[in-house]
């Protein structure tokens, strides 16, 4: 029996969260199978050796250089098969949990998504997920002998345990049915941090007034290596893209840091964030419900603040 | 074309969470149960598309104890034509995407729209399990839905940006904004609503592979320590030796 990781990149690196997938598989003791799709850097892959995967394979097929959810299916699906596996371990993210719905139905697997610790396993296999968007935490009983866990952010710490492996190129063999969906283009980000993946979060509200305003945002983004996000109304607004827009429905965002400014703090941008290790609130009004879910708090203007604190972090650096 | 819109009737987004029973019971004490707000976008798309076409059609379908009628009544005045409520406690993932598949197969939808995922468990995955059950492609989280002719051309967001897809009707799509703005019901909706059908239908029986233990809160927050706006310094000092994020 093994345990079979799938394994995330974003500009041919692997996304740190499947690195924390490649650790709780580790936690879990049976022998770890990575696998990654479509064009990675051979480093990476061999580097996931040391976060405890034994055996690394690699499906280079260019047709899965982007995220087709079927496609991906159908290779874990082989994969899980010829690994014999029974336990499939991923990263909640667009493409992941989709995945992880259509394995878990194929391979006949219990399944749970958002999942934040390590599983008790004194009786049954028990897992805790995160539910009503991080208010609360519920233990499911994964009870098929076959399991599909797709983790959030922070379930596992990914740390160095062992050392490079050599990559086994894996080949699949894909119909016309699993490209049903095509993908025609793409817009990322480049060479910024993402979001979902940051350690720390620089966010900004309408107190920001404007998207003109940004740049001293950007900045202290810059000098923490922190990602940007934003409120709902930021990116209605069109202030900034949908994408970077944090709350209840929006990004859930888990960093170790989130620094809100000029965010009031409603209990939907709130339901984003409070996975989130610290939260420091900047905010002109010392009324902002935002102060009650912060670790530190300064009443201040943006303006003022914020252009200062930067300094102070370059300063202290 | 038909169009079946799958609504979750979930506690509001401003509840706060509480659990009785030894914590494996949810606490409806004073909770103000809506339609969730994905699984709204998904609704407004499908009533959207249906102005656009004659001759389409909006079924929503609901798995629930008849304690969701009001929520399902909601979607039929924002414009659906008719409802379905399989009558059950939803408790999971794979029960919810069997009822809804069933009842897929016995009507043949050309499109069925969800929310990207309930606000109540947020598994996200009960899109992918109906197309996988109906063996269907299924997009989520989608921004964008054109249907032209029987194909349609999606955005999907993705970590850091967005991708645009193309596929062929029939298909399953997991909604989110801004794929289209939030209905409100007028009052001409409301009256009508009332007299639309609304089919109670009985489960399917299936055989889980999970089990609900128990409810946990997360831990009450501390205490927020308050920095003067002239001394970030100390923030910075704070960041470093005692929180040991930076
Ligand atoms: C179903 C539903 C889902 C929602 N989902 C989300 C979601 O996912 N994410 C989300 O964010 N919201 C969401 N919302 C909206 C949410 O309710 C709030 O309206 C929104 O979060 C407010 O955004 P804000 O804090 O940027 O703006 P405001 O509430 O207007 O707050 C602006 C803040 O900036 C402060 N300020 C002003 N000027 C300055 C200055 N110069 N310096 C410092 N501070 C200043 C003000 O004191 C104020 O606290 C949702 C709402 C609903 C109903
Ligand atoms: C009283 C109660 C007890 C529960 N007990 C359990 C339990 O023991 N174990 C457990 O795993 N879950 C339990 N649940 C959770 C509940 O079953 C979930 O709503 C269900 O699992 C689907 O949520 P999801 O997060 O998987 O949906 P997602 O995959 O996040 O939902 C995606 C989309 O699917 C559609 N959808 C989801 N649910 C429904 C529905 N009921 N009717 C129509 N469309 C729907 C919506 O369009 C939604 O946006 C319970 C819920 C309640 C209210």
């Amino acid at each position: 029996m093994s345990i079979l990781v799938f394994v995330e990149s974003a500009e041919g690196q692997i996304k740190k969260t499947s690195l924390e997938a490649v650790a709780y598989a580790h936690a879990l003791g049976s022998p770890v199978t990575a696998i990654a799709l479509g064009a990675v850097d051979q480093g990476a892959l061999e580097a996931l050796g040391k976060y405890g995967a034994q055996k690394v394979l690699h499906a280079s097929d260019a047709r899965l250089n982007e995220g087709v959810i079927q496609a991906y299916t159908s290779v874990l699906v082989k994969a899980m098969q010829d690994e014999n596996a029974d336990i499939l371990v991923l990263a909640n993210s667009s493409l992941g949990t989709p995945v992880a719905a259509r394995v878990a139905i194929k391979t006949g697997a219990s399944l749970a998504t958002n999942v934040t610790d390590l599983p008790e396993t004194s009786s049954g296999f028990v897992v805790k997920r995160s539910i009503y968007t991080g208010k609360a935490f519920a233990k499911v009983e994964l009870k098929n002998q076959k399991k599909v866990i797709a983790l959030k952010k922070n379930a596992a710490e990914a740390k160095e345990v062992g050392s490079n492996v050599t990559v086994t190129p894996y080949a699949v063999t894909l119909s016309d049915a699993d490209f049903a969906v095509k993908i025609l283009s793409s817009e990322k980000a480049t060479g910024e941090v993402l979001l979902p993946e940051a350690n720390i979060v620089v966010s900004g509200g309408r107190g920001m007034k404007g998207a003109e305003h940004w740049g001293i945002l950007e900045e202290l983004a810059k000098t923490l290596h922190a990602a940007t996000g934003c409120s709902k109304p930021v990116s209605d607004m069109g202030w900034r893209p949908h994408h970077e827009h944090v709350g209840q429905t929006g990004v859930k965002v888990a960093p170790q840091l989130y620094i809100a400014v000029g965010i009031s703090g409603a209990i939907q941008h709130l339901a984003g964030v409070n996975s989130s290790k610290y939260i420091v609130v900047i905010n002109k009004d010392a009324d902002a419900p935002f102060f009650k879910a912060a670790d530190y708090g300064i009443v201040g203007d943006a303006f003022d603040v914020v252009p200062k604190l930067t300094e102070a972090l370059k300063a202290a650096k | 074309m038909k169009i079946l819109v799958c609504i979750t009737h979930v506690p509001d987004t401003t509840s706060k969470i509480n659990f009785t029973d030894n914590n494996t019971k949810f606490d409806p004490t004073g909770v103000q149960f809506i339609i969730g707000p994905y699984d709204d976008y998904a609704l407004a798309r499908a009533i959207e598309i249906k102005e656009a076409n004659a001759g389409t059609t909006v079924t929503v379908l609901n798995v629930g104890t008849a304690d969701t009628e009001p929520t399902i009544r909601k979607a039929l005045a924002i414009g659906a034509d008719d409802a379905v409520r399989v009558n059950a406690e939803p408790t999971d993932s794979l029960f919810v995407a069997t009822q809804i598949a069933e009842h897929a197969k016995s009507v043949g939808y050309d499109l069925i729209l969800m929310g990207r995922e309930s606000i109540d468990y947020n598994s996200g995955v009960v899109h992918g399990i109906v197309g996988e059950l109906l063996g269907m492609p299924s997009v989520s989280p989608v921004m964008k839905l054109d249907i032209e002719g029987t194909k349609a051309k999606l955005a999907r967001e993705i970590e850091g940006g967005k991708e645009y897809v193309e596929v062929s009707l029939p298909f399953v799509a997991g909604c989110q904004e801004p794929i289209a703005e939030w209905k409100i019901p007028n009052m001409r909706g409301i009256m009508s609503a009332r007299t639309k059908p609304l089919k109670v239908v009985e489960p399917k029986a299936v055989d889980s592979g999970v089990k609900l233990q128990q409810f946990e809160l997360p831990p009450p927050k501390g205490a927020v320590k308050m920095i003067a706006a002239d001394n970030v310094a100390e923030l910075v000092s704070l960041l470093k030796n005692e929180a040991k994020v930076i």
